[in-house]
């Protein structure tokens, strides 16, 4: 278990060696997103009584800690293909389990760094939303879904090349649907049911309500903690693969 | 207790193409230096890698001071230590960072690793270079840090995979001096190289691996003993051409018999006169 603080702790280091330039690619996306559609074309549009501004801040939220929890997948693609670090936790006598945890961890970590910076510019643009402990647990919990996915995938790809391709396919399409940016009620009526089973929109729309009306279905959560769980168990079996 | 560090028994790995090793066995004894010298391709990383757990075997067994590594796979890793032969030390942290990482890796307390970080840095000379970035050192600089983070946790094993491949002459002593002091410390070593000169000054015994198999095993002396103890070399027009002789006075007599029109040398026989053999053999 003790492990797990070794890749932690690397990943967390990378990260504040980057920590500007981090911080400035962490908020263009939500500048760029709440300035375009909040403020350029949403001033007039209200959804369900609430302005597009107020609507949009918790699914920018769930898509932006989404994204930044699978972009472990990237240092993990460099430490694996390129700089082969990789090996060293292989021929280390820590646990699958504790690697695992280590680079989920730091992926949770970025998610949190990017909501809060989200939460700062919102605050600053002057929207206004509830927040409480169980918002941060749905953060917490898809940003372990995803960070879980991301490794995963590194994992599973035989090159830097492929990876591209899982992000395009799965994550960016997940991003615009998974309720984030609109209502899932106006999808058609037979990808529907998918896209609400998606942690994404699972996690959108337990953030929406409880930053708009301070509500929320402990359900949801815990529909988000089972598939974390499976996330989890997914990325270290992948791990175990990566072995050649 | 038994003198053997490591056992490996008839070692089989196939890829899907190679068969990289085709069964091949030898041991260890402890605070033994043990190398593996063959030619590229011969499959002296594929061993390496398949006893530091980072690729397994197809067939064979493998035993570390007696147990089973695959039976003990995490005990196995905490007793060895990994040199790769490509340099894997992440580029954007620090020397001391570095090494930090790796004693986390291996489960040591931080008070430890601190203790150990002193003293590794004063061992590689590189007190000074301790808040640099590993991509800002030169090659023989981050070959110094990739060996001294396996040393971090004080392995009973040490997997050197070609140490010093890429480096100048004078850094390259250095470092076998850097080896030797690590030998006496009581590590056991198992090197693969193809400098013959490093198996020379180095080993206390080296297996021949061509293709896969191991073709002999024995103490640079002894290899060269078998040849004879005088080496003449003869320049013909489309060849080197090499004799062995035991006493210095037939090398001498051949030298003169050849001197005449011929470049000729007399010299001492090297491990690498008995490797050119075995390769001439397995041609
Ligand atoms: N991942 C792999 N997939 C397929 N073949 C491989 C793989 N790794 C090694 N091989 C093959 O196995 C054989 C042995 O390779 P290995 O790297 O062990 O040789 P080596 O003795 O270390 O050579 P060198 O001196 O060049 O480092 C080679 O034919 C190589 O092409
Ligand atoms: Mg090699």
């Amino acid at each position: 278990m003790k492990g797990f603080f070794a890749t932690y702790l690397r990943e967390f280091l990378l990260l504040k060696k980057r920590f500007i330039r981090v911080l400035i690619s962490f908020s263009i996306n939500p500048l760029l997103y709440i300035f375009a559609f909040g403020i350029g074309l949403g001033k007039n549009i209200t959804i369900g009584g609430k302005s597009y501004l107020e609507f949009l801040i918790p699914g920018l939220i769930s898509a932006t800690s989404m994204m930044q929890a699978f972009a472990i997948n990237v240092e993990i693609n460099i430490a694996r293909f390129y700089l082969k670090i990789f090996e060293e936790f292989q021929s280390s006598p820590i646990s699958h389990f504790s690697y695992a945890l280590g680079e989920v961890l730091s992926g949770v970590t970025r998610a949190f760094l990017a909501t809060f910076i989200i939460l700062v510019i919102s605050f600053l643009a002057g929207v206004k939303f509830y927040l409480n402990f169980y918002f941060f647990l749905t953060v917490f919990l898809n940003a372990f879904v995803f960070a879980s996915l991301g490794l995963a995938s590194a994992m599973l790809i035989k090159s830097h090349a492929d990876q591209a391709l899982v992000t395009n396919f799965i994550i960016t399409p997940m991003m615009f649907l998974g309720g984030t940016f609109f209502p899932t009620e106006n999808l058609p009526f037979f990808i529907k049911p998918v896209i609400e089973a998606l942690p994404l929109t699972i996690t959108s729309h337990t953030l929406r309500s409880i930053a708009l009306y301070n509500s929320f279905k402990y359900s949801s959560l815990f529909i988000l903690l089972v598939i974390a769980i499976i996330s989890f168990m997914i990325a270290l079996y992948s791990i175990k693969g990566a072995k050649n | 207790m038994s003198k053997i560090a490591l056992k490996v028994e008839n070692l089989v790995k196939k890829y899907s193409s190679v068969v990289a090793l085709k069964g091949i066995s030898f041991e260890i004894k402890k605070k033994e230096l043990f190398a593996l010298l063959g030619p590229n391709g011969a499959g002296k990383t594929t061993t390496i890698r398949i006893i530091a757990g980072l690729t397994n075997p197809t067939s064979g067994k493998i035993y570390l001071f007696g147990k089973s590594l695959y039976d003990n796979p995490i005990w196995s890793k905490s007793q060895i230590g990994i040199v790769p032969q490509h340099i894997n030390l992440d580029m954007e942290l620090t020397v001391e960072e570095n090494l930090l990482i790796h004693g986390l890796l291996y489960k040591l307390s931080l008070s430890l690793i601190k203790k150990r970080i002193s003293e590794l840095l004063e061992l590689a000379d590189l007190k000074e270079r301790k808040n640099s970035k590993i991509k800002e050192l030169s090659g023989g600089l981050k070959r110094r840090v990739l060996i001294i983070r396996a040393l971090m946790h004080k392995p009973k094993l040490l997997l050197l995979d070609e140490p010093t491949v890429g480096l100048d002459p004078h850094i390259r002593r250095k470092i076998w001096s850097f080896i030797k002091n690590i030998q006496a410390n009581g590590t056991t070593i198992l090197l693969t190289t193809h400098y013959m000169e490093e198996a020379e000054y180095l080993a206390d015994r080296v297996a021949f691996i061509f293709s896969g198999e191991i073709k002999a095993i024995n103490t640079p002396k002894d290899f060269i003993k078998q040849l004879g103890n005088y080496a003449v070399d003869v320049y013909l027009s489309d060849k080197l051409k090499t004799f062995y002789f035991k006493e210095k006075k037939e090398a001498e007599k051949e030298l003169l018999k050849y001197s005449k029109n011929h470049f000729v040398s007399l010299r001492r026989v090297t491990l690498e006169d008995a490797f050119l053999k075995y390769v001439e053999k397995n041609l």
